[in-house]
């Protein structure tokens, strides 16, 4: 009786386990160039200081910062995951759907976020700003040591 | 009052009265598959059961028959899903008709099951012998909330995907597991095709399977327990003697005399109001304000003022384990069959109702206008002051208003357990309205005309 109890825990064990494998996330197929892969956002002069661009295929926000540094912020709101539009006449990003805002640097100036604004690893070479979209990085909030600067700079 | 033994209470052959019913053939034997032979006489008052489980089971069939007829059209893929909503709208016959009735009778279902919840609750149907099967009524509450769940990303609008963006979201807030079990659900972290290949699968095969199991489970505990609660009135000792007629006809015109008026009620209804179809998803655009589904309006408001770890994880997960202790507390009197369980109960109950709906809505405003206070300027950590110290003023509240009860109007462990219930439960329709009726743009209170 023990005997067969046990097989039959193990075989529980055996069908649950091939349940969560299977069902386990799978690496994401990503298009070239897409969001996922490493974008070549374009060359550093493209970006005046001080202005944010919208990267909609690659899911992020490219800040210059007033000091002529880059932040690649993602579009996702730190709450709940809408997509926070940059409103350009007040300078900040207003999230639609429960007002969360945040600065330039993805710092919240308005809850409920409880977070910065997510992070893309960003990387210049010969003056082109590439940015990796595969790995987003969580933070609390904005630190100096985030930013990316441009060689020449 | 002791409570009664377990066994089934089979009645005798004088109770029975005459074996032979009317013969209905086959039916007969499909009929008496499900229900007894006899049942008391008393149970087949409306207003003890309000035929609410009766009225489930046909809006479940109403579901699997719409549903069958729905999946000959639609595609579960992002490219597809949207447009073969519209062709089943514009093209297919009587579309947007079998739509409108799945869609609605799938939100009466959950208004349904939820005032079936409350009709055992207060009629006492969770007490010894049908403990378990409060347990299987809540996990069918569940399935049918999940089934809803994953059938509203289905048509793959702007709606859909957001309110499935959003509630996905929710769980990045359970620790340590949280973030994995989003991936899962969403197949990727991001709600995409992956997302709607699995939600498709989960809404028409393995929920409907556990639905389905779980009901046969259910109706089998409810014969094993003798049949429905028999009514007593409130405060009175004596044991009732059930009176036992035939199912046929008794209780079987009655239930198609329910089911009938159901039918009439959805078919009619689904006429009048089309559903609606949002714009195509567009992942790159939130819609202002963008809502969870109402059914989780109620937890989407508690994160508008309470951290995001209480609000989704610590504060539901208590209640859940609350739900499902309820039949298993110590109480004093098996008060099956009492309507709120006694005179005093009748009372604490309406007074912890009172209590909810002054209090709550006086919170949502206070917190929305007056005690806004930005996290920045606390010292401590926005986990303790908009989680953690909310989270212990609300249980602090709760069992002082339980201590009151019990020692105002010497209340005995049943009716005070029962103040609390009714206080939570109407305190959660409260959020659930203020959250799906009365706010607009930007999350803001505002009236809905």
């Amino acid at each position: 009786m023990k005997l067969w109890m046990g097989l039959g825990v193990l075989a529980l064990a055996e069908f649950i386990g091939v349940i969560i494998a299977f069902i386990w996330p799978r690496k994401p197929v990503t298009a070239e160039g897409g969001f996922g892969d490493i974008i070549a956002a374009g060359q550093v002069n493209a970006f005046p200081l001080n202005t944010v661009t919208a990267f909609p295929m690659g899911h992020f926000y490219l800040c210059r910062l007033e000091d002529s540094g880059f932040l690649a912020l993602s579009r996702k709101c730190t709450h709940l995951g809408c997509t926070v539009p940059w409103m350009e006449e007040d300078r900040k990003f207003i999230c639609p759907c429960h007002s969360s805002a945040f600065d330039m640097r993805g710092n919240v100036i308005n809850t409920p976020a409880p977070r910065a604004l997510d992070l893309y690893a960003i990387s210049i070479e010969n003056n082109m700003v590439k940015v990796n979209t595969g790995k987003r990085i969580r933070r609390t909030e904005f630190r100096a040591e985030q930013v990316t600067y441009p060689k020449d700079a | 009052m002791n409570r009664p033994t377990s066994k089934r209470e089979e009645p005798t052959a004088e109770q029975r009265g005459d074996l032979q019913g009317p013969r209905w053939g086959a039916f007969d034997n499909l009929i008496l598959h499900i229900h007894p032979r006899t049942v008391p006489e008393q149970t087949l008052k409306f207003t003890l059961t309000w035929g609410l489980g009766g009225m489930a089971v046909l809006l479940v069939l109403l579901q699997i028959v719409t549903g069958i007829l729905l999946m000959l059209v639609y595609e579960p893929s992002p490219g597809k899903a949207y447009e073969s909503i519209l062709i089943l709208q514009n093209d297919v016959v009587f579309g947007q008709y079998i739509r409108n009735i799945h869609y609605w009778s799938a939100n009466i279902l959950v208004v349904v099951v939820f005032l079936h919840l409350l009709r055992v609750y207060f009629t006492g149907g969770f007490y010894g012998p049908r403990q378990f099967n409060w347990i299987l009524g809540l996990c069918l509450l569940f399935s049918v909330l999940a089934s809803n769940f994953t059938g509203y990303l289905l048509p793959w609008d702007q709606l859909a995907f957001w309110a499935i963006t959003i509630c996905t979201s929710m769980f990045e807030y359970i620790p340590g597991l949280g973030i994995w079990l989003q991936k899962a659900i969403r197949g990727g972290s991001e709600v995409g095709s992956n997302t709607l290949l699995i939600f498709f699968t989960f809404h028409t095969s393995i929920l409907p399977f556990f639905l389905i199991l779980l009901m046969a489970f259910h109706f089998w505990h409810v014969r094993r327990a003798g049949g429905v609660v028999i009514p007593k009135r409130t405060d009175e000792e004596q044991e009732i003697v059930p009176n036992y007629v035939h199912t046929i006809p008794n209780l079987v015109f009655r239930e198609l005399a329910v089911s009938l008026v159901l039918i009439a009620f959805v078919f009619v209804f689904s006429i009048f109001f089309n559903v609606s179809l949002a714009d195509h998803a567009n992942p790159g655009l939130s819609p202002n304000p963008t809502k969870a589904p109402w059914y989780f309006a109620g937890i989407q408001e508690m994160l508008l003022h309470i951290h995001p770890l209480f609000a989704v994880f610590i504060i539901p997960a208590c209640a859940l384990l609350g739900l499902m202790i309820l039949p298993y507390l110590p109480y004093q009197t098996n008060a099956t069959g009492a309507w709120f369980v006694s005179r005093v109960g009748q009372r604490t109950a309406v007074i912890a109702a009172v209590v909810a709906l002054v209090f709550t809505p006086t919170i949502i405003i206070l917190d929305e206008f007056i005690v806004h206070i930005n996290t920045g300027s606390f010292a401590v950590s926005p986990a303790v002051s908009h989680g953690l110290l909310p989270t212990l003023l609300l249980l602090v509240a709760v069992i002082v208003f339980y201590l009151w009860v019990r020692k105002r109007f010497t209340a005995t462990r049943n009716e005070s357990v029962q103040a609390v219930f009714v206080m939570l439960m109407v305190a959660f329709v409260v959020m659930t309205v203020a959250c799906a009726l009365f706010r607009g743009e930007g999350m803001k209170l505002m009236w809905p005309w």
